[in-house]
């Protein structure tokens, strides 16, 4: 599924709407996240998941064909972990997993 | 500075202030967005969102793992896990971030 898509889908769902208004609200949900990560803050979206912003600190690395070392930089990364509630329902309905609670509480994001 | 944790509430919030829909509304189409997002992975589609991210299922077979506390070895069930891969756009923006 693409964004248009998801858009059709959601136009589908909603015939009252504008199809301009729907393409704003889709566009508003995912700058507004995109915007929390950038300033490093989290994202909690309980029974679907949650992204978050990890920091790697810089270090010194080896490219291992040539054995050289090379310095790389501090960076940021986005990470995302599926809730619960999604695990769940992509396994049936069931999780064994280990993991338990909505996963938020393992705060080792940056 | 702090770190904040945005929740749908903060979605909901967003998406009234620039569309202009009631907030009833606008919690209830980012639960939408949410759900449809969530049926096409369930149905085994993919999700593509052009300069944020894709969400992909995989499928994980069956292997032997262990309780790390007693050792004793237990098999994991074949299982389905979600896997986010960041656009570029998204990463650029989170690398240059502050």
């Amino acid at each position: 599924m693409t964004k248009s898509e998801l858009i059709q889908k959601l136009a589908e769902r909603n015939p009252h709407l504008f199809l301009r208004d729907i393409e704003k609200i889709v566009d508003t949900i995912f700058e507004e996240i995109t915007s929390a990560l950038v300033k490093g803050d989290r994202v909690e979206l309980r029974g679907f998941g949650a992204f978050s912003v990890k920091s790697r600190d810089a270090r010194t690395g080896r490219n291992p064909r040539t054995g050289e070392t090379v310095k790389v930089d501090a960076k940021r990364l986005p990470f995302f972990k599926t809730g619960k509630g999604l695990r769940e329902r992509l396994n049936g309905g069931h999780d064994d997993s280990q993991s338990d609670e909505d996963d938020f509480y393992d705060k080792d994001s940056a | 500075m702090t770190e904040r944790t945005l929740t749908r509430a903060d979605l909901a919030e967003a998406v009234y202030e620039q569309v202009g829909l009631s907030r009833n509304e606008s919690s209830d189409l980012v639960e939408q967005t949410l759900d449809e997002i969530m049926n096409a992975l369930i149905s085994g589609d993919h999700v593509k969102l052009s300069s944020f991210g894709s969400f992909a299922i995989r499928e994980k077979g069956e292997r032997i793992g262990r309780n790390p506390k007693t050792g004793v070895e237990v098999p994991i069930s074949p299982r389905k896990v979600l896997v986010f891969r960041a656009s570029h756009v998204l990463k650029d923006r989170i690398a240059k971030g502050k």
